[in-house]
């Protein structure tokens, strides 16, 4: 009995275990498999990304210099981050957030 | 029909395959007389995905992250195993430090999975703030996994021919202070399942599972070792459990309570290995990359948290595999989990049944 009331009296001092998560948003440990961007000034559409990937999340059109990406078939494993050559996966630390309907991004090469 | 006369008749109660209980999609028929069990029928196949032929229509090198994905608790194990097989076709030597890292990492999948279960197993005898208690301390271990790898469950850290990612001095630091914080917990909460009479109640001649009948049920893991049987596949030695001078958990109660003492000293076991392993492990490289598709067959067999998980990988000398066998510990427990369940009450049916550890993503693939 002892033994458990300064338990109790210790858990009535100090902060509850949990995060409050809706409204407080717990900090992201750097270096968390999250969304990707392409950096299509850095990316040479090696097509390396896409061989890589084992959920088919990312589409190359080489001839119209366009990626897709679908972060909703991503499994946000990161290997394509590994395997690019250029540097032209840019790594986020935030995961995609759901939504109503599955849009992909669409990266473009400005210059033709 | 006369009137007057007591017919004795079977009631049939479907348990899931959704019950507040079990949280995974598995549906037991059991059968009763008046409150007493006679029968139990298993059904499986709710979330069938059939990963073994992915296996066989994707890469090889694919294969890691779908292998990976069989069960969201042993994840890395999963991935180890498969490669583990790869690494043997293909005769790819990996690392010792690789090997150490593997260890240390299944080790601390091991952990997570067993403070998840003591926490649901508890709550399923309706000791809910145990259940809390355990959660909260399991979270120093996703927080050593995120740390890591990026990710609180999937580590994806695995890869033929060794391991992706490397530890630092900070992040060994780090794995030995949380592991010591977790360790003094443990000592905290241990004595409430050992000691506590509720606990003990409920448990202590529940799924009697005699020591003489695992192996014609095929038994696996934890739960034979309750049953006061060594058998545990890191004996065998794979990765650095050689070097790590290993000795099975085992307690000869043959019921659930010793089930349970079994995890408890496998949570403090594991501490104690990944310590042994962080103090042992050499400096070096971290990945030999094969080059060769794989040739022929091969058969692995690791320890997961349930039981022996066994791969069986057979290639054509293609980046195809021809064929890819996984057999997961909980289809091995099913024949056992029926029989414990014979001639117990309702109530029993939650801890009997949680006392197996059954993961159901895992047995369907």
């Amino acid at each position: 009995m002892p033994k458990m009331l300064s338990k109790v009296l210790k858990s009535l001092i100090t902060k509850p275990a949990t995060v409050r998560y809706p409204y407080v948003k717990p900090e992201p440990v750097p270096g968390t498999r999250g969304k990707i961007t392409f950096d299509m000034k850095k990316c040479d559409l090696c097509q390396d990304c896409e061989r890589v990937c084992p959920s088919l999340a990312i589409k190359i059109f080489p001839d119209e210099k366009r990626i897709e990406y679908s972060p909703f078939r991503c499994l946000y494993c990161h290997l394509c981050v590994e395997s690019c050559m250029q540097m032209a996966i840019i790594p986020d630390v935030v995961v995609g957030a759901p939504a109503f309907e599955k849009v992909m991004d669409i990266f473009k090469t400005e210059r033709r | 029909m006369n009137e007057g006369t007591v017919v004795n008749v079977n009631t049939v109660i479907p348990f899931g395959p959704q019950h507040p209980v079990l949280p995974e999609p598995v549906q037991l028929r059991f059968k009763f007389e008046g409150e007493r069990i006679v029968d139990v029928v298993p059904n499986i196949g709710y979330v069938h995905r059939a990963v073994e032929r992915a296996c066989e229509l994707n890469d090889y090198k694919r294969n890691v992250t779908l292998c990976e994905r069989i069960c969201g608790i042993c994840n890395f194990m999963h991935a180890m195993a498969y490669c583990e097989s790869i690494e043997m076709i293909t005769d790819t030597e990996v690392p010792e430090r690789a090997k150490y890292l593997r260890t240390i990492w299944s080790e601390l999948g091991r952990l997570q999975s067993h403070l998840l279960w003591l926490g649901l197993f508890v709550d399923s005898i309706g000791f809910e703030s145990l259940f809390m208690h355990l959660w909260r301390d399991r979270e120093i271990v996703l927080r050593l996994n995120e740390k890591t790898a990026g990710h609180r469950i999937q580590l994806s850290t695995c890869t033929i021919g060794g391991v992706k990612k490397d530890m630092d001095d900070r992040l060994i630091a780090e794995y030995r202070s949380s592991l010591a914080e977790l360790k003094k917990r443990m000592d905290n909460l241990a004595p409430v399942f050992v000691k506590d009479r509720g606990v003990q109640a409920r448990l202590v001649g529940k799924g009697i599972l005699p020591k003489n009948k695992t192996s014609l049920l095929g038994a696996v893991g934890p739960t034979v070792r309750g049953s006061g049987i060594p058998q545990d596949m890191r004996t065998l030695g794979y990765e650095a459990y050689s070097y790590l001078d290993f000795k099975p958990v085992v307690y000869d109660m043959e019921d659930a309570y010793s089930r349970m003492l079994v995890r408890i000293g496998e949570i403090y076991q594991s501490i104690d290995l990944i310590n042994r392993a962080l103090n042992q492990m050499p400096n070096g490289p971290i990945l030999q990359k094969n080059t060769v598709f794989p040739r022929g067959t091969a058969i692995t067999r690791i320890e997961q948290p349930r039981g022996e998980l066994f791969y069986y990988v057979a290639g054509n000398g293609t980046n195809k595999l021809e064929r890819c066998r996984i057999r997961t510990p909980t289809l091995a427990n099913i024949p056992a989990l029926v029989t414990m369940l014979v001639d117990h009450e309702v109530a029993d049916i939650p801890p009997v049944l949680l006392s197996v550890d059954p993961c159901v993503a895992c047995t369907e693939r």
